[in-house]
């Protein structure tokens, strides 16, 4: 009865836990969005087909064994090397920065496909000699993630360059590189950010970051967002205002309420129990993802599917941070439960791979 | 795997750091961005309350409001500014030089509130712009209240007018801290009635609390206080009186008080020229503006309180008054009149207005033909300490009291040691002493100074302050406010006055009407009531010794001012009136007439008995 049961999940290779909390995730996405996008129709119809959108991508990404991705990952790799390229010379510019790439009948970001490929093509790398990497292994890998991260970064899109980094990052970490290296790395990092300060960084990079520390310096101009913001997540208490009655989301004092700053719409509404029903989701999700690396059976499956997790958090804590005023206001959307097609389907992309790697593991064990 | 247990823990502590940033936000701070969202989200919109109505004594409203409407525009809103205004230019009739006040006007309003643009739209063009409306979305229509005077010219130098809030008003608000009263209001009392009532008028601003969104668009109300009107005014002024005299001075530079010697009211107060305030309510132009201004005829001076003049021999019986009470002369001394007095121990000869003297006068008979010769004599003997001390106490050389006194009135000049040595840096000669008692040389005083001195004549020393306003129609003040009840005040010295002395004055001023030799017999003849007056002649022009006054020898300008001082009737008066008519001559033939007409108005209701004009004959004495 029991072998039964957990083959049918098998069979379709779907964890049964992580699909749950993603699917109240996204109902409590589509429930917030309702408010957010000031009950529009139209909006909704949108975001119930790039859900429908994810869910199947994420079946069909589950069906593949994580054999697959590993033979296939560098040509990915190089596919999305070739896609941001083109972006940067002739990508559609949106809102002063170019970041999609129309291709007649769809619109996507390369940036998002960055994010799948990178960690992919890492975790293949490292996995090809042996964890923990050797040191000139390990060099090479900070190659292979720094090109796309520097590319996504001159378009420009720092939150998403951040996150590329990152997610390549997490992988070596997972595939356990010596604590002396991390430390000499943060030390790097840490020399290197005056560097990016300086010279990398748009004035408008600089000035976001300089209005995180300060935003009454510019209540009307750069600083507007984060104290609207702030005072819709502040002004929500612990109950919140109520759905569709958050005045600041509204009555539209706050900005791109329905993408990177749904977080505060759900803060001021749902207020701050709302905000913890949130953060346990995702807290589920991710110790769901994280127990899922630590039974997966090879060496790759089990960095890719903790990095592919953590990174998952990391998105969660960027966006959550730059719109509660600790962190600089950088674009990135809150996984899940922010509007946007490309984001999300490359998110229940990467949820698919994390699925493969748990439900082909039996497989994989009846075939050795 | 201890890499995945280090991560998750690492999940746990940034979790842990969100979870402290939100309790601060939501639970700690809570209440600070509570006020701060409800602030972004609710705007309070002040709706400027109506001004009071100000009524005639018998409810003829006299200062009303219409509604105007007018173009409106939030610029702050508008990229293409100059482009609508471009295009708004033949819709309705747009002027460069409205587009250039509403530039100027712009800095004075807060930022993304709306601008006046354009006042007064006529209704073509209410039509014409509702048409276009959809090509200019944020120009719109407003109804505003409008100050209105329908009287136009006849009341302006007593309810004056409002005009736009200027910045010299809105510091005075501000210090005064009334400026929030202000919020929406665009005009404020500038002169008269209605600037000196202004906070009475005025009334208090409502609200509506509105929310808006983050374009300040709005999105519904949420409350509404309404406005409370300002109160009412009933002025003392009759307005029928007003007009009748208005029309009688018409053409003259002339000024004319009425007072109701019961009670101060004053029943009419007629500057001639006058202007007309409805071109002040929406900002005169500068061209309307200048030729007030230059008018040689001074249409904007209001005479009847800032009109200096000599106030001749009207002051003759209160002369008499102090020169008895002093003991300078009794009921019963006689002075001989040759025709001049000469000042003793010096050849310095003042003459009479009769070359050849009245003879033997009395005190009464000084009144009644207004010898001149008895007054320098008295005022001789009872010197200009005394004389100006008892004739301060009649209201000369100080401000009348009158509700409107504080910013408008002058207090002319009551001469004395002090006044010449200040004004002057001169000592006082006894020859300055000898004109005052005919009420010339540095003596001036102004047409309210001279009705106000009357009634405390009439009232035997009483004095009854002279104001305008009768009451106000309380509404939301609780009780309104009477100025009939006012306090009255009582000099010391004018009531240890002899009773009889006040009698020898009054009976000298019936006799001016009706005695053989009476100065203004011939106006006053034929009267169906019984009055008294005083005339007077001030003299503009100094004539030579020898010289003989002839007024069609002598430019106009530099003509006698003709004055007359009366009341009526003579038992139970209700009207006391001065009379000033600049350059006009005899003030028994020309101010009589016109005194007669205004006591013959108001004591029979019309005008029905006519004057002779051909016995008034031109320098027939004063």
């Amino acid at each position: 009865m029991k072998e039964k049961k957990v083959s049918f999940w098998t069979k379709i290779h779907i964890d049964p836990l992580f699909l749950l909390f993603t699917l109240i995730l996204l109902a409590y996405s589509a429930y917030i969005m309702w408010s957010a996008s000031g009950q529009d129709p139209a909006m909704m119809q949108r975001k119930t087909i790039q859900i429908m959108l994810g869910l199947f991508v994420m079946l069909l990404m589950a069906q593949f064994p994580p054999r697959f991705y590993e033979q296939w990952a560098p040509y990915l790799y190089i596919v999305c090397l070739i896609l941001l390229v083109l972006v940067d010379v002739m990508g559609h510019t949106s809102k002063g920065a170019q970041r999609w790439l129309n291709l007649g009948f769809i619109r996507f970001q390369p940036s998002e496909i960055a994010k799948i490929a990178v960690p992919l093509m890492v975790a293949r790398f490292i996995n090809r000699d042996g964890c923990p990497p050797s040191f000139k292994n390990t060099l090479l890998t900070l190659i292979i993630i720094a090109i796309p991260t520097l590319l996504v970064a001159m378009q420009p899109d720092l939150g998403t360059s951040i996150l590329i980094a990152a997610s390549g990052l997490f992988i070596i970490f997972l595939a356990g590189i010596s604590w002396r290296l991390i430390t000499t790395a943060c030390i790097l990092v840490a020399s290197f950010v005056p560097i990016m300060w300086f010279f990398l960084m748009h004035d408008y990079q600089r000035e976001r970051v300089n209005t995180l520390f300060n935003p009454e310096l510019d209540p009307l101009g750069k600083g507007y967002h984060i104290i609207q913001s702030k005072t819709a997540i502040g002004s929500g208490g612990i109950w919140g205002k109520g759905w569709l009655e958050g005045t600041q989301s509204q009555l539209e004092f706050l900005p791109e309420r329905h993408t990177d700053f749904i977080f505060s719409v759900i803060a001021e509404e749902f207020g701050f129990i709302g905000a913890i029903v949130l953060l346990t989701l995702f807290l589920c999700l991710i110790s769901r993802g994280l127990i899922i690396a630590a039974q997966a059976q090879t060496a790759f499956g089990r960095i890719l599917a903790g990095g592919l997790t953590l990174i998952f958090f990391i998105y969660v804590f960027i966006n959550i941070g730059m719109v509660s005023g600790i962190l600089p206001v950088v674009g990135v959307p809150l996984p899940l439960i922010s509007y946007g097609g490309s984001s999300l389907i490359a998110l229940m992309a990467s949820f698919g791979i994390i699925m493969s790697i748990h439900t082909h593991k039996r497989m994989l064990s009846k075939n050795i | 795997m201890r890499r995945a247990l280090i991560a998750f823990l690492g999940v746990i502590v940034l979790i842990v750091i969100l979870l402290i940033t939100l309790t601060h936000l939501q639970i700690t701070r809570y209440s600070y961005y509570s006020t701060r969202s409800n602030e972004n989200r609710i705007k309070v919109i002040p709706i400027p309350p109506n001004r009071g109505i100000i009524y005639d004594r018998n409810g003829i409203p006299l200062a009303i409001n219409n509604t105007v409407y007018q173009l409106e525009i939030i610029p702050d809103r508008i990229k293409n500014l100059n482009e609508q205004l471009a295009e708004l230019k033949t819709i309705v009739d747009l002027t460069d030089e409205e587009i250039d006040n509403f530039q100027k006007e712009r800095r004075n309003y807060p930022a993304s509130s709306s601008v006046p643009l354009k006042y007064k739209l006529t209704e073509k063009q209410i039509a014409r712009f509702v048409v276009n409306q959809y090509r200019f979305p944020f120009i719109s229509i407003a109804g505003k209240q409008h100050r209105y005077y329908p009287y136009a010219t006849t009341l302006t130098h007593v309810l004056g007018y409002v005009s736009k809030i200027n910045d010299r008003d809105k510091a005075r608000l501000i210090e005064e801290r009334k400026i929030k009263d202000y919020i929406g209001t665009s005009n404020i009392g500038k002169l008269g009635i209605e600037r000196y009532y202004e906070d009475i008028l005025h009334g208090i601003p409502g609200y509506q609390e509105v929310e808006v969104d983050s374009r300040s668009r709005i999105v519904r109300q949420l409350d509404e206080s309404p406005p409370k009107v300002g109160e009412d005014i009933y002025l003392t002024i009759d307005l029928k009186l007003q007009q009748y005299i208005e029309r009688l001075l018409a053409g003259k530079r002339a000024a004319v008080v009425a007072i109701n010697p019961n009670n101060g009211e004053v029943l009419a107060m007629v500057s001639s020229p006058s202007y007309d305030p409805n071109l002040f309510v929406d900002g005169i132009s500068a061209k309307e503006y200048n030729a007030l201004l230059s008018d040689p005829d001074k249409p904007l001076f209001n005479r009847t309180i800032q009109g200096t003049y000599p106030p001749a021999s009207t002051v003759k019986p209160f002369i008499a008054i102090a020169a008895l009470s002093e003991g300078v002369i009794t009921t019963d001394t006689v002075f001989n009149d040759n025709g001049y007095w000469q000042l003793p121990n010096t050849d310095k000869r003042y003459r009479d207005w009769l070359r050849w003297g009245h003879g033997r006068v009395d005190v009464t008979r000084s009144l009644e033909s207004s010898v001149d010769t008895f007054y320098y004599r008295v005022a001789y003997d009872l010197g200009i300490d005394r004389l100006s001390k008892w004739m301060t106490q009649f209201g000369f050389g100080e401000r009348t009291g009158i509700d409107i006194s504080s910013t408008e009135e002058n207090r002319a000049i009551m001469p004395n040691r002090e006044w010449k040595q200040q004004r002057y840096k001169q000592a006082w000669l006894q020859g300055d002493t000898i004109p005052v008692g005919i009420g010339q040389g540095y003596w001036t005083a102004t047409p309210l100074q001279m009705a106000k001195a009357l009634t405390i004549l009439i009232n035997d020393g009483q004095t009854k302050t002279p104001h305008l306003l009768m009451n106000t129609r309380s509404t939301h003040f609780g009780e309104g406010l009477s100025l009939n009840d006012l306090p009255q005040t009582m000099s010391p010295l004018l009531l240890s006055v002899k009773e009889k002395y006040w009698d020898v004055a009054k009976n000298g001023m019936f006799k001016v009407l009706y005695g053989s030799q009476g100065t203004a017999r011939r106006i006053f003849a034929n009267m169906p009531y019984r009055a008294a007056g005083k005339s007077g002649t001030a003299q503009v022009y100094g004539l030579k010794m020898d010289e003989v006054y002839n007024a069609k020898n002598i430019p106009e300008h530099l003509r006698d001012h003709a004055l007359f001082i009366a009341f009526a009737p003579y038992d139970k008066p209700n009207i006391a009136i001065s009379v000033v008519i600049e350059n006009g001559g005899s003030g028994s033939s020309n101010g009589g007439a016109v005194a007669r007409r205004i006591l013959d108005f108001y004591e029979l209701g019309d005008a029905s008995i006519q004057i002779d004009e051909s016995i008034l004959k031109m320098r027939q004495g004063d």
